[in-house]
């Protein structure tokens, strides 16, 4: 099992990738361990976060077969 | 409820009239709509056209929920919200916003509250195309003045 992780907007073009996959190992407790995990540093500011396609905090637990976005704030309307 | 997404141009009044078909007028005294559209300027440049990115399956999720919540504080009220995606051209309808109550506060409070909730929970950015061709991300919606 994994954690499917998306990325969308600029957060997506500055990545270069729409998302990863990770195997959910021990050490990756929240949404702020993945991050890290993923991207050997801190979460940069403003950062937005969903979990299973709600939204999230960085503190947020995940679990084996999450979804987890990651993106920039929002601009509609 | 009703919450649409529509990935081609769509007429909000049209919108408006095909759901208050299906609604008891005769109870809903007050309705207050909100219409935005695309301008052609934005931070002191000319703007092309744009794209809005969403993100399928929350985008809708988040929409539901910010009026579901909205039904909650305001029990009276009735709604129906629509957000264009994909390509869009300067005068197209980007959000809809339609709220029926039996009096005017409910309709007008809950509307200007779904607006602002869509503006800052539901997954949408906007990326801008300049006349010189260049696109940009949107970084901040405009303050509410």
């Amino acid at each position: 099992m994994t954690i499917n992780v998306q990325y969308f907007a600029r957060l997506r073009e500055d990545l270069g990738r729409d998302g990863d996959q990770v195997a959910a190992t021990e050490g990756i407790d929240t949404v702020a361990d993945l991050w890290r995990h993923l991207h050997r540093e801190a979460p940069p500011p403003r950062l937005m976060v969903a979990v299973n396609q709600s939204h999230a905090r960085l503190d947020s637990a995940i679990a084996d077969g999450d979804e987890v976005a990651f993106f920039p704030p929002v601009t509609g309307g | 409820m009703g919450v649409r997404l529509f990935s081609e141009p769509f007429d909000p009044w049209s919108v408006v009239r095909e759901r208050e078909r299906g609604l008891p007028m005769e109870k809903l005294g007050a309705a207050s709509v909100f219409v935005g559209r695309m301008r052609d300027f934005n931070a002191a440049q000319e703007i092309r056209g744009m794209f809005l990115e969403h993100y399928p399956g929350m985008t809708e999720r988040e929409l539901e929920r910010i009026v579901a919540e909205a039904e909650s504080r305001w029990p009276s009220i009735t709604c129906e919200v629509a957000h264009r995606v994909g390509s869009i051209d300067p005068a197209d309808t980007l959000v809809l916003v339609a709220v029926w109550s039996a009096h005017r506060v409910a309709a007008r409070d809950a509307c200007a509250e779904i607006l602002e909730r869509l503006k800052h929970e539901a997954p949408f950015w906007k990326r801008e195309r300049l006349s010189d061709g260049s696109e940009r991300w949107v970084e901040n919606n405009t303050p509410g003045t």
